[in-house]
């Protein structure tokens, strides 16, 4: 099958960092992801958008290592992954998930299961508490703050591992503009210190600003895959297009 | 009923007096529960966490069975810890019989499945949660069972007031055990079960209420510590 989301025909880019090849991921017979071929290089920002039950979670966490695929599989720089492999990603969740600890205590927490040897997490504590703007909440306990800064934590324990892929799943999805705002600052910032990206989103907005290629997914498939700007202005598939026009997409008519 | 309000009176000066007789006892009791149940936590936090946190052949069988035990009659438990202990039995050098030591091992064996079934629940609950965040940072086992034994600790706390319950108010084990030798093995219930039967009603009233008064107070003081985590720390 055709890498769609592959666009270096000229061979120029840089080694892709991560590929799925003919991945494929089913449960109760149904196969939820159908088959994918995806590469990601070093430093692009990638945007996943599609309907709901699309599989754009699933795929995620597939690329992750969350979930093991029935078929086909994820190659980190060209091998298989591997927990080393794991170490190099995070992942930000849609709810951000938090200890029941300070704010300060997530973050070592974090940094402690990265394998951040114990004199160097305070200052790399503080750096992520100044990078999220918690540094005045560092005591606070974690699950009495805001939306927002909850998934400001969790970024910045994500970050915290200093990971080359970031995986996000709908990372702003509850949060309002100010703070979604805030939250898409990071990943700026990340990125400009060349973190690679990979956002499951809802928003085409949010698809420009956080991704240079779009990979639009519709039942486990990948409908269609681009820039950003270009796939969003003009949709030639099918999925995509009744996606921007607000329709649901029916295969069948 | 002149004899039994009678007997409460004398019951009221026994514990206003202090009664030497009578804190000596409930110092008894004191120690042998909480030692039961602190070495019952020792075993049964970590076990039940593991049964909670992971996946492994025979854990659906492991849980069923920490949960079956939960239930245990104090009286056989008694008499299998008897057994263990007596002259001819396989622990019989030890000479633990009718000694506290073995009142507190009777007990550990009634606690320890009530901590562990009750910490598998709670911490496979909050494993629910944090399983994948976890996953993706890449915690090491020993690390998730503590992170989540550190987390739930507040849950944990009324884990270990249910096995201090049973504890303390248990009679079956410690009475075949123990003995209730007076000033050697003897506690609040096996006072109060012996008292009764002899007519003192006096004591056995006295025993009783002092027993509603430390369960009373435990929970409470359980009871205070959750809220106010609650409030500062916990959410």
């Amino acid at each position: 099958m055709r890498d769609l989301t592959d666009f270096d025909e000229a061979g120029l880019a840089a080694p892709p960092l991560l590929e799925t090849r003919g991945l494929t991921f089913a449960a109760g017979g149904r196969r939820l992801i159908d088959g994918v071929n995806l590469t990601l290089r070093p430093g692009r920002r990638v945007a996943i958008m599609g309907p709901n039950g699309a599989g754009k979670s699933l795929l995620l966490r597939l690329m992750h290592g969350l979930l093991t695929p029935a078929d086909g599989g994820v190659l980190w720089q060209g091998r298989r992954l591997d927990a080393a492999a794991r170490a190099a990603q995070a992942m930000v969740f849609q709810r951000p998930v938090l200890l029941r600890r300070s704010v300060l205590g997530n973050l070592s927490f974090a940094l402690r299961a990265r394998g951040v040897p114990r004199h160097l997490r305070p200052a790399r504590a503080e750096e992520a508490l100044a990078r999220a703007r918690l540094t005045g909440l560092a005591r606070s306990p974690a699950r009495r703050l805001s939306g927002g800064e909850q998934q400001r934590l969790a970024l910045a324990m994500a970050l915290a591992g200093r990971p080359w892929v970031l995986f996000l799943d709908e990372p702003t999805a509850s949060l309002d503009p100010a703070s979604t705002h805030a939250v898409e600052e990071m990943l700026a910032e990340a990125h400009a210190q060349g973190v690679t990206t990979v956002t499951v989103t809802h928003d085409a907005g949010q698809a420009r600003r956080v991704g240079d290629d779009l990979v639009f997914l519709q039942a486990g498939r990948v409908a269609e895959a681009g820039p950003v700007a270009s796939l969003l202005d003009a949709p030639r598939s099918g999925p995509l297009r009744a996606w921007t026009e607000g329709r649901l997409w029916l295969p069948d008519r | 009923m002149p004899g039994l309000m009678e007997a409460f009176w004398d019951a009221l000066r026994l514990i206003a007096l202090g009664d030497a007789d009578l804190w000596e006892i409930i110092g008894l009791s004191l120690r042998v529960t909480m030692t039961a149940v602190g070495l019952s936590c020792l075993i049964g936090l970590p076990l039940g966490a593991v049964v909670g946190a992971f996946r492994f052949p025979g854990r659906t069988a492991l849980s069923l069975i920490l949960n079956a035990l939960m239930g245990l009659p104090p009286v056989v438990v008694g008499l299998g810890v008897y057994l263990m202990l007596s002259a001819s039995g396989p622990l019989g050098v030890l000479q633990l019989l009718y000694t506290p030591t073995a009142m507190i091992l009777a007990q550990m064996i009634l606690v320890t499945p009530i901590v562990a079934a009750l910490t598998r629940q709670v911490v496979e609950d909050l494993n629910e949660e944090y399983a994948e965040q976890f996953a993706s940072l890449g915690v090491r086992r020993m690390e998730r069972v503590a992170a989540l034994i550190w987390d739930a600790r507040y849950s944990l706390l009324t884990v270990a007031l249910a096995g201090f319950g049973r504890a303390v108010a248990e009679v079956g084990a410690v009475l075949i055990v123990g003995g209730n030798i007076d000033h050697v093995t003897r506690v609040m219930t096996t006072t109060i079960a012996l008292e009764t039967s002899r007519g003192n009603l006096h004591l056995a009233l006295a025993l009783g209420a002092v027993l509603l008064v430390i369960a009373l107070l435990v929970n409470a003081a359980v009871m205070a510590v959750r809220h106010t985590a609650q409030k500062v720390a916990y959410a």
